[in-house]
């Protein structure tokens, strides 16, 4: 004798819950979180630290969120540019989730934030299936990483509304197929916005906070094929930002619970 | 590797679902899309991890693969979208219409509980 259910629940549906949540606690206080997600050593850390800085210059109140397996190297780095940072060491998890993330915002993001990058952990597969309660993800690849990446990491590179290509200084040095690597782009993701940055010499830096802040003041975002709910359920980032119900307050706490107990250092660039 | 975080899910969930009179679960089948980023084989090897000490212990998980299907809204085109996934429509070659129609599922599809607690006999 046995019982059999049909469940028909989303496995990650707590995730999105909280992301859900999460997105709307950070619309109601005018803030908007951009999530970016790349493989280890592809550059994002020293492009960030270069817009946080254009974002000082700019007066657009921005904050920072790096997380890694290990070490405090990153937060250090993105302080030098002023903007108030935070350092999240998952302990061995190979992703953030949204409920970690509002935690670790709860009682440190500065009320005045406009702009929130979060530095996933340098992982192109395992972050791609959370969302964050983010309205900008952002996938970055290196020219160094070949021309292939989209299609190897189909999930990253699907779902990103913006893509950011880094290192472009290096593209001749190492023979970087940039027609390939469009079409590669386009086959996962069509429509997708890419743009072509160099940290080291300058080109174009910037470009990730114009689009950050142009869904800050509502603008329209890109809707990735691979993001669109199969079968009416919810998967995937969200298409735009601010839908979904508010929060009480603004509070940033979310009730889903993490796996893992991830050690914090929190550190206030002064 | 975030099929352990996937399988805790699962487990959570399932346990969360439990009635209260039924007994172990015996099985969870699971729909796994072609493109939802996760892979069955270290799904499998977490989950056996995850079970134990919980109302799952044993249990199996029949993973069900959901192959990944598009359809353009322009042509009417529909395929089998494949792996590293073809986004662009192979009839009118455009990608501006495209739907995905499936292959994004993670999704518990049903459990399978046995009726009686199986330490019921200890308990007397």
């Amino acid at each position: 004798m046995c019982r059999v259910i049909d469940l028909q629940q989303a496995v990650l549906a707590r995730n999105e819950d909280a992301a859900r949540e999460l997105r709307a606690a950070l619309t109601a206080r005018g803030t908007v979180a951009v999530n970016l997600l790349s493989s280890p050593g592809s550059g994002k850390t020293a492009l960030l630290e270069a817009e946080l800085v254009l974002a000082g210059q700019r007066g657009i109140p921005a904050a920072a969120l790096t997380a890694d397996l290990a070490t405090e190297n990153d937060a250090l780095r993105l302080a030098r540019s002023g903007a108030p940072v935070k350092q999240v060491l998952t302990d061995g998890l190979c992703h953030l989730e949204a409920a970690m993330l509002a935690r670790h915002l709860d009682g440190w993001l500065p009320d005045d934030t406009r702009l929130l990058f979060v530095e996933n952990v340098g992982n192109l597969v395992c972050p791609a299936s959370y969302d964050l309660g983010e309205s900008l993800r952002v996938a970055l690849a290196s020219v160094t990483e070949g021309e292939d990446k989209p299609l190897k990491y189909p999930t990253a590179f699907g779902l990103a509304h913006l893509v950011v290509v880094t290192k472009a200084d290096l593209a001749d040095a190492v023979g970087f197929d940039e027609k390939s690597f469009l079409a590669n782009i386009e086959r996962v993701n069509p429509g997708v916005e890419v743009v072509f940055t160099s940290a080291r010499t300058g080109e174009g830096v910037g470009q990730l906070l114009d689009r950050a802040c142009a869904v800050l003041d509502g603008g329209a975002v890109h809707r990735p094929v691979m993001g669109v709910p199969a079968a009416g359920h919810h998967h995937g980032p969200p298409q735009t930002a601010g839908h979904g119900h508010s929060h009480e307050g603004g509070h940033l706490h979310s009730h889903g619970h993490a796996h893992g107990a991830p050690a914090e250092l929190p550190l206030d660039a002064s | 590797m975030h099929e352990m975080s996937i399988a805790m899910a699962v487990v959570e969930q399932v346990a969360q679902a439990s009635p209260e009179e039924a007994g172990r679960v015996e099985s969870v089948v699971l729909q796994v899309g072609e493109l939802a980023g996760v892979v069955p084989d270290s799904l499998h090897f977490c989950f056996g991890l995850a079970c134990a000490g919980t109302v799952l212990e044993g249990a199996e998980l029949v993973a069900e693969t959901v192959p990944g299907q598009a359809r353009c809204t322009a042509c009417g085109t529909g395929w089998a979208v494949g792996m590293p996934p073809e986004l662009t429509c192979p009839g009118c070659g455009d990608g501006a219409g495209t739907e995905l129609v499936a292959g994004r599922e993670l999704q518990i599809r049903s459990v399978r509980w046995a009726d009686r607690p199986a330490y019921a006999d200890q308990e007397g």
